[in-house]
């Protein structure tokens, strides 16, 4: 995993500056640079500024990570506060 | 400002608003539709109509109201929502494309979710929000909001967001329905909605009874209206749902004197002479093969003779076998069915339960508006149904029919050959006329014979009539009561025959009298004149001697006169000299 390859295509949905929001956009950021370094990107999705987005990726809650890339999709809901399962979520440490 | 216009105005203010469905029946029973702005409940198990019946209050509404709705479906994808309808007429995606609809699938799947921390719903309401907005919603359907349950595992924060939902919709001002499946024993939803959704509560059943399935719906609960609170039955079809608001039994129906012939002359002459009331229920009852069928069709055809719409119900026999017999008796009705006067609606009586029948005859008879309906026959029904079903289901539909001022005539069989007081589905007494073919059975023959048992408000003949099928028709003649009896069919026609010969010798006696009496007249005249003749002779003689009498008296005076003269020597010259 030395390559700077984009391995992983992550989206955050969050519905503006709410505290949950706030808490998994650094939660998420701080798992990705300890595990994925040089190889994510994650893009924040505001639905209260694009709100007919929330239907592609099938978002009811908020805030919503969803894993477009690698295939399958993979959606984690919640403030991504537990590290364990999110790196499951997202198949980075085998289950 | 007017006195009725105030109190115009202050109910207004009293009622609470509703907007219509626009589902046949649904808004009778709701008193004019689901309580505006606010989320109602529908519930039932799996199956019972949940989903077409919220689909089509948005289709309905976005059609008929012209106010546009958003489906969001937990469960099925739009694709299939689309192709559900399809069939009921509805298109989906055109609805969609003029914004008018606009459908969202949830998708919701436990194996793709995790979750971890802290989320709320907010993105459901802000897809929510976005859909109303985008078309300016004032319908919402959430099928079936419960599985959000299945693919989440918070409770917690589910039950609190769902509170929250619900705020959110009576916030956006829009008349929504939630739709959720029966929980076990008693309860209303699974999840226990019915504690969010306070307002309005339809439950939906399913109900499979004596291997007939009928669908029931129910209003259990409104707040701030009144509402039907029976069960009621609905059909879905290809025109979508019907409801029935069936028991509207307020004796207040008009009435009309008008009449209509039974199509049969001499049935009309019994009945004052007019035939039946315009609107009212006739029952022909009477055993197997007696002719109910004819009577029926002969009524058919008699309505259609005076360009009236006649609905014909047939529980028995196909349309073109009815049609094919009645020829048989100088009927043709095909006429009438391509003019499109007539219609026939045949359908085994299993086909479905008894409530989906009304609602069947109902919608047939809303479409056609008929001037006549014929049921043939009644009894049939009761093989769905229990007599105090069959019973309850003809009062509503005899109802319903005198509301609508259409006549209505029932045919039933009655199963033994000992005729009943009572027919077996007991309508007897609510019909209005009420007329029973019999078997006569005598001399080796079956014979017919038909009379009134009852005919409300009118003249009506006490007798028995043979009723006569032949080639050329129905006919009514007078059965011949003798001293042995009651006589029909060729005893009839022998003892007729036996009092024409009657007839023919008395006749006979008669004119030889006659002659007699004319001869006997003859001589007496002869007599008579004879008798004057001779009276007349008498006269005459008697006359001469009173004529010779008076001669002599005169002549006798003339000479006593003369000779008085002469006595006394008066010149008797003088006078004569006189007179020379």
């Amino acid at each position: 995993m030395e390559t700077e390859e984009i391995n992983y295509e992550l989206r955050l949905y969050v519905a503006g500056k709410t505290a949950k929001s706030a808490t998994a956009l650094s939660n998420l950021k701080k798992y990705c640079e300890e595990h994925l370094k040089g190889q994510y990107a994650i893009e924040v999705i505001d639905l209260l500024v694009k709100p007919q987005l929330a239907e592609g990726d099938q978002i009811f809650a908020i805030p919503t990570l969803v894993r477009k890339v690698p295939e399958p999709i993979r959606k984690i809901i919640g403030d991504l506060s537990n590290e364990e399962k999110v790196l499951v979520g997202l198949d980075i440490r085998p289950r | 400002m007017t006195k009725s216009h105030k109190k115009q105005q202050q109910t207004d203010i009293k009622s609470l608003p509703k907007t219509p469905t626009g589902i046949n029946g649904l808004d009778e029973i709701t008193g004019g539709g689901l309580p505006q702005g606010r989320p109602t409940l529908i519930c039932g198990e799996a199956g019972c109509g949940k989903t077409l019946m919220s689909l089509e209050f948005i289709v309905r509404g976005a059609l008929m109201f012209n106010e546009p709705g958003v489906f969001m479906a937990f469960e099925e994808k739009t694709d299939e929502l689309a192709l559900n309808v399809a069939s009921l007429g509805f298109d989906l995606y055109e609805l969609q494309d003029k914004k008018k609809v606009k459908l969202d699938h949830v998708h919701i799947d436990r194996s793709e979710i995790e979750e971890t921390g802290e989320y709320d719903l907010e993105g459901l309401f802000i897809r929510l929000g976005h859909a109303i907005d985008s078309i300016g919603a004032k319908r919402v359907v959430l099928d079936t909001i419960e599985n959000l349950f299945s693919g989440l595992s918070n409770q917690t924060i589910l039950r609190a967001e769902l509170r929250r939902l619900f705020a959110f919709l009576k916030n956006k001002g829009v008349t929504a329905i939630i739709t959720g499946e029966k929980g076990d024993g008693g309860a209303l939803t699974r999840q226990g909605l019915e504690e969010y959704v306070s307002d309005c509560v339809i439950l939906l059943d399913h109900r499979v009874i004596n291997q007939i399935s009928t669908r029931r719906l129910r209003v259990v609960k409104y707040r701030g209206s009144q509402h039907g609170t029976n069960e009621y039955p609905f059909l879905i079809d290809e025109d979508g749902i019907s409801v029935l608001p069936v028991t509207s039994l307020v004796l207040e129906k008009a009435v009309s004197s008008k009449r209509v012939s039974s199509g049969i002359p001499a049935l009309d002459y019994m009945l004052g002479g007019q035939g039946f009331f315009h609107g009212s229920s006739i029952l022909v009852s009477g055993t197997a093969g007696t002719g109910k069928t004819s009577i029926g069709a002969y009524f058919a055809a008699e309505t259609c003779k005076q360009k009236k719409k006649c609905l014909y119900f047939a529980f028995e026999e196909s349309p073109n076998q009815i049609i094919r017999n009645m020829k048989s008796i100088n009927i043709d009705l095909q006429p009438y069915v391509n003019s499109g006067l007539l219609r026939f609606h045949a359908s085994r009586p299993t086909l479905y339960g008894l409530e989906m029948h009304l609602v069947a005859i109902y919608k047939l008879i809303k479409q056609f508006k008929p001037a006549t309906v014929i049921l043939d026959p009644i009894t049939n029904l009761i093989t769905v149904g229990s007599v105090s079903e069959v019973k309850s289901m003809l009062v509503r539909l005899i109802d319903f029919l005198q509301n609508e001022q259409i006549t209505v005539m029932f045919t039933a069989l009655s199963l033994n050959t000992v005729v009943n007081e009572q027919t077996d589905e007991g309508v007897s007494s609510l019909v209005d006329t009420w007329m029973l073919v019999r078997d006569i059975e005598h001399n080796g023959e079956r014979n017919r014979g038909l009379y009134i048992m009852k005919s409300r408000g009118m003249k009506h003949s006490n007798q028995v009539r043979e009723f006569i099928i032949t080639d050329k028709g129905l006919d009514l003649v007078d059965v011949y009561l003798g001293p042995e009896g009651v006589l029909t069919g060729s005893a009839r026609e022998a003892q007729q025959l036996k009092e024409r010969t009657g007839v023919a010798l008395r006749d006979f006696a008669v004119l030889r009298k006659d002659k007699e009496i004319n001869r006997k007249r003859k001589v007496l005249e002869a007599k008579i004149s004879n008798l004057q003749a001779e009276f007349e002779s008498v006269e005459e003689e008697l006359n001469r001697i009173y004529y010779e009498d008076e001669l002599k008296q005169q002549i006798m005076d003339k000479n006593r006169d003369e000779i008085t003269k002469m006595r006394r020597g008066i010149k008797e010259e003088s006078p004569t000299k006189k007179k020379k």
